[in-house]
Formats: structure tokens, C-alpha cells, sequence
């Protein structure tokens, strides 16, 4: 169990801090920016 | 309340709190609202008009296929937030979400529901879903580019049924525009669609078990995640009963933490000896409980 709750910390802090990295760049808008078009190879158009 | 209900309740839920903008819907366009760039933990089309995320799948092939573009015209920009997002799903829950949020996985079990011969897809398909992770998801979008250096998220593109059916086929039926531009790749893309909803009425979950590029990413994170399935290996009677009810046709005996698990725990209801579980015990502080055989 202790080394599971290790790996867990570890992958968990890391996700974290690829996150706050990644929202300090202004990734969020970008994905928002995409988010908030239509996708048209989503859709089949494009 | 019984497990499975609960996990009911979870999905309707969820498909609904994922695509709660219903106004969009009725005006034939998508929501803008400002939290769309939120990953959502499941596979739900950011293009669906009533979404109020973004579809982490969608969002990292869009980071990877403008990576080039970005690294060319100086911006840091990795993609980054997305793989993040990716990473806080997967390690609290691994495929948690797949067996009890993804609104996708939630219509392949009600049309599993419809009579028809039923079939058990062989495991030696399973391949197939790194397959369209590695190729259609990682490597198209970052490598195939045009002069500029942006790429194109060829899964959605060629691929994803849940994109034709949550935002094609409800835009083109919604809005004129949209449906006047409508050419082969709409085709193909609803060809696709059909052959995955005639695979849904025969068998369980095979978007899920052959192609979800998501699930595949978050089952890596079953070995580690916070959430844990335990099998107490003493008591189990090996009598298979946990794979004739499960929907991926695991054992979970041999291998709790299989990355094809997507903890809907069916198993732990039927079976004959309850010695199938589930804690949080990661996350739990003090003295430690006692521990049950486990791989």
C-alpha cells in the first residue's frame, strides 16, 4: 500500500503541475479558443 | 441504494451535466460558455451544441497537431494543461470515469440492452485500441502538417462516432448551414457510426474495449490511481462469475488492476463469496486497514 500511495502522489503532484504549468502559458484559452468553434473534422465537414 | 443503481444515477448525471446548454441546442449552435475549456473527465464532443467542456481527446489532439506551429512562431505552448488534465483523471480514478461518467460509454450499455444475437469480441482485438491511440490520436496530428506546421485531429476526423452522433448529426439536423456543406467525410464518418452502434447491440462496449483512446490513456493509471478494486485471492473460488457479468470480459482475479477495468463493479455484486472490493485507501490518512490478498 506504501508504495502504491507513492506512485499515486508522484503521477497526481505531476499531473498537477503539468496543469498549472500548462494554465500559466495560456494553454486554457487555446483550448477554449478550440472549444468554443465548431470542430468541423468533428462534425465531418472539414 | 444498490451499486448499480447509483452508477445509473452517476450517468444520467452525468450525460446531462456535460451537456446541460440546451438553449444552444435548440439555436443550432455551440455553447462559448467560459468554462468550454475545461477538460471533462470522458469522451463527450466539444462540438455536441449543449457541451460545457472540452473533450480531453478532442483538446490534446488539438495541442499536439499546432505543437510545430507553435514551436516555429515561439510560443511554449506543449499541451501541457491538457496531458495535466488527463494525468488528475487518470491518477484519482483511472478508468473510474469510463464505468460510471463517459455519456458514450452510457449509450453503448443502453443499446447493448436492445434484443439481438449477442457476442463476446475477441481479446485479441484489444490491440487495436493503441493502435488508434498511437497512430490516429499522437502521431498523425503531430507529424502529418502542412507548410505552417498545423496538423489536423484525425481521430476526430476519420474516426469518432461520439463526434458524429453528439455534434454531426445534431448540427446538420439543427442547422441549414451546416447541413449544406455536408460532403463524403460525413459519410464515411456516419458508415462509421452505424458499424459501431450494430457492434453495440451485439456486444458489450466495443468502442470502449477496441478503439477509446481515452480509456486506453486512463487504464495505465489503474495500477496507480487512488481508487482501487481488491480481490481477496483466499476466498475466491475462481468461478468466473466476475467475467460472465463483466463488460470488458476480465478476470479480476488475476490482474485487480488491469488497464481494460472500467470499475463499473458488477463483479463485486455477483459474486458468490463477496470477495471482490473497492476502496479509497490512498487517500486514506491514519491507521492502516487490514490489507486483503491482492496482486
Amino acid at each position: 500500500m506504501g508504495k502504491r500511495r507513492l506512485w499515486f502522489w508522484i503521477f497526481f503532484g505531476l499531473a498537477i503541475i503539468l496543469v498549472v504549468i500548462g494554465l500559466t502559458s495560456g494553454e486554457f484559452k487555446t483550448v477554449w479558443l478550440k472549444a468554443k468553434t465548431v470542430c468541423l473534422e468533428c462534425i465531418g465537414i472539414g | 441504494m444498490l451499486i448499480e443503481k447509483k452508477r445509473r444515477l452517476f450517468q444520467i448525471l452525468s450525460a446531462l451535466g456535460l451537456n446541460l446548454d440546451f438553449l444552444s441546442l435548440l439555436r443550432g449552435e455551440i455553447n462559448q460558455g467560459k468554462i468550454k475549456g475545461v477538460c471533462v473527465p470522458a469522451l463527450n464532443c466539444y462540438s455536441c451544441p449543449a457541451a460545457i467542456g472540452a473533450c480531453p481527446v478532442g483538446a490534446l489532439q488539438n495541442s499536439l497537431s499546432s505543437l510545430r506551429y507553435n514551436l516555429g512562431s515561439g510560443q511554449k505552448k506543449f499541451g501541457l494543461y491538457v496531458i495535466g488534465s488527463i494525468g488528475v483523471i487518470g491518477s484519482v480514478g483511472g478508468r473510474l470515469a469510463c464505468g460510471w461518467l463517459c455519456p458514450f460509454g452510457f449509450l453503448q450499455e443502453l443499446i447493448y440492452r436492445l434484443p439481438g444475437p449477442k457476442i463476446q469480441l475477441s481479446k485479441k482485438l484489444n490491440f487495436l485500441r493503441y493502435f488508434f491511440l498511437f497512430v490516429f490520436v499522437l502521431f498523425l496530428p503531430l507529424f502529418l502538417v502542412d507548410s505552417l506546421g498545423l496538423g489536423a485531429p484525425w481521430f476526430c476526423k476519420i474516426v469518432c462516432p461520439a463526434g458524429t452522433l453528439e455534434a454531426g448529426l445534431v448540427l446538420a439536423a439543427v442547422n441549414p448551414t451546416i447541413r449544406s456543406q455536408l460532403g463524403w467525410l460525413f459519410a464515411w464518418k456516419t458508415v462509421v457510426l452505424v458499424v459501431f452502434l450494430v457492434l453495440m447491440v451485439i456486444s458489450q462496449r466495443p468502442f470502449c474495449r477496441l478503439v477509446c483512446p481515452l480509456g486506453t490513456i486512463l487504464g495505465w493509471f489503474n495500477h496507480v490511481s487512488a481508487f482501487r478494486m481488491k480481490v481477496d485471492l483466499e476466498a475466491c473460488l475462481r468461478c468466473d462469475a466476475c467475467q460472465r457479468i463483466c463488460p470488458v470480459n476480465i478476470k479480476i482475479y488475476e490482474n485487480p488492476d488491469s488497464s481494460q477495468c472500467i470499475r463499473c463493479l458488477k463483479c463485486e455484486k455477483v459474486c458468490p463469496v463477496s470477495c471482490i472490493s473497492h476502496d479509497w485507501e490512498v487517500l486514506r490518512t491514519g491507521k492502516k486497514q487490514p490489507v486483503l490478498a491482492q496482486k
